[in-house]
């Protein structure tokens, strides 16, 4: 009896692991007129073609999602059909964590009518999740991952279907400790991250670039992006009498850094720098009174920088939600879907009675044969390893710290900007 | 002989466990001693430091005791783990936010400090109590005589339920407390410069927990709920109302979490709706290494808790030249938590029951 349930076991595991070998690595699949590696996704005449996002719609990151979301939600609206379709956008919420991020691409990942997606939030959810939609010939476009590890050029064959119109962190925390170094002229700094691949990758490039401008980082600390008591890892930093703490982590625990730092002995007069991370209004709740003078680094959302286009998005923003942007990744999130909508129509093809066949290799090839491409971030180019950006990078400082004032570029006041 | 054979395996198997625990009580002490020695003879740290991150503990080991109250309580009279409590700490702190915001637009925050912390903790331990209440009345009671593994599994949904509840009523992000201006600053005390916040904090801590231990002492009530502990049955031929008295222990618990929920609150101003999760863990970290069912042992827990996550990483791993050692701060604290649970199953001060109940 226990033998039988035993064979019956292996025989269950072995057909388990031969389908989804066969499923890895199928055969070119045929659909109507198109043959594809990846697989073929059919769209029936006046059916939308679906779109989905994995965004952190949730928690306390949730403006970093939101504001992305809408940044699509405008995109569709101004793209109306694509191959003649309607847009159909649907989601999951990533949590911002690793966790999150392997849940909502597994769940992604099991709807085979997904033509591509745009995600993730943080680059914690991607380095997971990412591979989960590869494997299944999901193309992805994230608008906000930013740490360099997701394109690096050693980032294996898993990532093959993963490109992103965010910045990479290499050119962030370049920017972020030149600045430090030569307009605030501060000479020591410590840096906290908090163990996700984006603030880890982050500040050690400003570590690095900083070192190598000739300045003294006193220590590299790390938390947990679920710690609330910032007072012993801060009184740490006080032993190394930093000018300045470069904190690029999250906006939970960077309200906690901000609040508590100037409670801590020795750091009375410490400035204070973070990232896009925090850059949002609901930093500015999460962080009081205490983030004035808090400076950013963070995409140039200007008109000047961007040219017409942002104002004309910043129109469409407010008519259609009724604030300002929530945070600093609208801009590529909208372009984001601009380059999918543009590379499905360049793949796209049309059987006699008028449905659709959108091949997912094909769909995955067009996208990174991007050149050129003329989106409100600036003009989009992807390289092999799926760097998009057109990156302008900025400096921000908060100046009332009422998330009701929050107007980027007014208040937080931008001070700096990137020479390219 | 054939005795023999079959027992010599077992006596060097034992041996064998013996050695290994042995070793590993040797090597943490090695650790701990080198990474201390290597620490003090660095000199990275003041005098004041210390002392700072001693405080620092205990203001947060002062909320994680009033959290472990509740789960040791609900222990020590139903021999369950009630996992739901972080989620009943939340229910307080998130709703009061509720009122503390009006109070704080309308000017009365600033004019009346004193009169609306007591206000905002009134709400937060009335809400926390309600809810409390509601979970052991719709998920307990219902599988009072079910075997163990039961409830705690329920406890483990109401937990899940109650969360997503509180996100459905007043959304996804978090919401910031306002501030409390009487409480900015530094108080000296003892020459120490301690936050003002945190004063607060460990004396509402100490009272609320003195008031406790007090009520479950000294009073009538109290001593019915230690009778329910020790033997139901029996407390119930005695006259006892049993399950009012577990009501009553779900109250109590919710009342002290409630309460911490708003010291938590006044320290660190951020309420949402996941934030009951990790301090339930810590507090229930709490209760078991100071041996749970045992009040005193759940204050004496949280409060070790707190100053071993604060002082630990720059004490121990500063030594070993380990870098970034904040990021290993519930390292330290749940090696201490296996640590006790092999050497010291009964937690610290041991836990309170009658033998036959163990």
């Amino acid at each position: 009896m226990r033998k039988a349930r035993a064979t019956w076991a292996v025989l269950v595991a072995v057909l388990v692991a031969v389908t989804s070998w066969a499923v890895t690595y199928a055969a070119p699949v045929r659909m109507g007129p198109v043959t594809d590696d990846w697989g073929v996704v059919r769209v029936a005449r006046g059916q939308p073609i679906v779109i989905a996002y994995w965004l952190v719609v949730a928690g306390p990151d949730a403006s970093l999602g939101v504001d992305s979301r809408r940044g699509i939600e405008i995109a569709i609206d101004d793209k109306k059909t694509v191959a003649g379709h309607p847009v159909r956008l649907i989601g999951e919420d990533t949590g911002c964590n690793a966790e999150g991020g392997t849940t909502a691409a597994t769940k992604l990942a099991a709807n085979r009518q997904i033509v591509a997606a745009i995600g993730s939030s943080c680059s914690s959810e991607a380095v997971p999740g990412a591979p989960i939609l590869c494997k299944q010939g999901i193309v992805t476009v994230s608008p906000s991952n930013t740490a360099p590890r997701l394109t690096d050029p050693k980032r294996g064959p898993e990532y093959a279907c993963y490109l992103r119109t965010a910045h990479n962190d290499l050119v962030q925390g370049r920017a972020a400790a030149q600045f430090v170094y030569h307009v605030l002229g501060v000479r020591r700094a410590a840096t906290i991250h908090d163990g996700s691949p984006y603030a880890e990758g982050l500040a050690n490039v400003f570590a690095d670039v900083f070192k190598r401008l000739g300045g003294t980082i006193t220590s590299q600390e790390a938390v947990s992006p679920t710690d609330t008591d910032m007072r012993p890892v801060l009184t740490r930093i006080a032993a190394g009498r930093p000018q300045l703490i470069y904190y690029p982590i999250f906006i939970a625990a960077g309200g906690h850094i901000t609040r508590q730092a100037k409670e801590v002995a020795g750091l009375e007069n410490v400035k204070l720098m973070s990232a896009d991370g925090t850059f949002s209004p609901d930093f500015w709740k999460a962080a009081g009174e205490a983030a004035r003078g808090v400076y950013n680094s963070s995409p140039d959302l200007s008109v000047e920088a961007l040219g017409p286009k942002y104002q004309q998005f910043l129109d469409k923003h407010q008519k259609k939600y009724g604030e300002k942007p929530l945070s600093a990744f609208h801009a590529h999130a909208y372009d984001a879907a601009m380059m999918i909508f543009a590379a499905i129509e360049k793949v796209a093809k049309k059987d006699a009675q008028g449905n659709t066949y959108i091949g997912r290799k094909a769909l995955r090839d067009a996208l990174f044969a991007t050149r050129n491409f003329p989106g409100i971030t600036g003009n989009l180019t992807c390289n092999p390893y799926g760097d998009c950006a057109d990156p302008k990078i900025a400096v921000y400082q908060t100046i009332s710290a009422d998330p009701a004032k929050w107007n980027p570029g007014v208040d937080p006041k931008k001070v700096w900007s990137m020479k390219r | 002989m054939a005795a023999g054979a079959l027992r010599r395996p077992v006596a060097r198997r034992l041996n064998f466990v013996d050695a290994f625990l042995w070793a590993f009580r040797l090597a943490v002490i090695v650790v701990v001693v080198w990474g201390t020695v290597g620490t003090l003879r660095l000199g990275r740290y003041t005098g004041e430091q210390w002392v700072d991150f001693v405080v620092f503990g205990l203001a947060q080991g002062g909320i994680y005791a009033l959290i472990a109250l509740g789960y040791t309580m609900v222990y020590g009279i139903l021999r369950m783990i009630n996992f739901a409590h972080g989620e009943v700490f939340m229910s307080g702190a998130y709703t009061a936010y509720f009122v503390a915001a009006p109070l704080a637009a309308s000017g009365f925050l600033d004019r009346h400090p004193i009169l609306s912390l007591l206000l905002l903790v009134a709400v937060a331990a009335a809400v926390s109590t309600g809810v409390a209440v509601l979970v052991e009345r719709v998920a307990y009671r219902p599988l009072r005589r079910a075997p163990r593994l039961v409830p705690l599994i329920t406890a483990i949904g109401a937990s899940f339920f109650l969360q997503y509840a509180f996100r459905g009523l007043y959304g996804s992000g978090f919401k910031a407390y306002p501030e409390f201006q009487l409480f900015k600053g530094e108080w000296q005390i003892l020459g120490i410069g301690v936050l003002r916040t945190q004063a607060v904090v460990l004396a509402s801590a100490a009272v609320l927990m003195f008031a406790l231990y007090q009520f479950v002492m000294r009073t009538k009530v109290g001593k019915a709920m230690r009778a329910v502990s020790e033997d139901k049955d029996a407390a119930a031929l005695m006259g006892i109302d049993v399950d009012r008295i577990i009501v009553l222990t779900f109250a109590i618990g919710g009342a002290a979490a409630g309460a911490a929920g708003i010291l938590y609150a006044l320290v660190f101003k951020q309420v949402h709706f996941f934030m009951g999760f990790v301090p339930g863990i810590k507090a229930f970290t709490s209760a078991v290494l100071g041996g749970i069912g045992n009040i005193p042992g759940a204050m004496l827990g949280g409060l070790f808790l707190g100053v071993v996550e604060s002082v630990g990483p720059a004490l121990f791993l500063d030594g070993l030249g380990i870098v970034a050692p904040y990021q290993l701060k519930d390292v330290i604290a749940f090696t201490m938590l296996v640590m006790v649970l092999i050497f010291r199953p009964q937690g610290i001060l041991g836990e309170r029951l009658a033998a036959k109940r163990a």
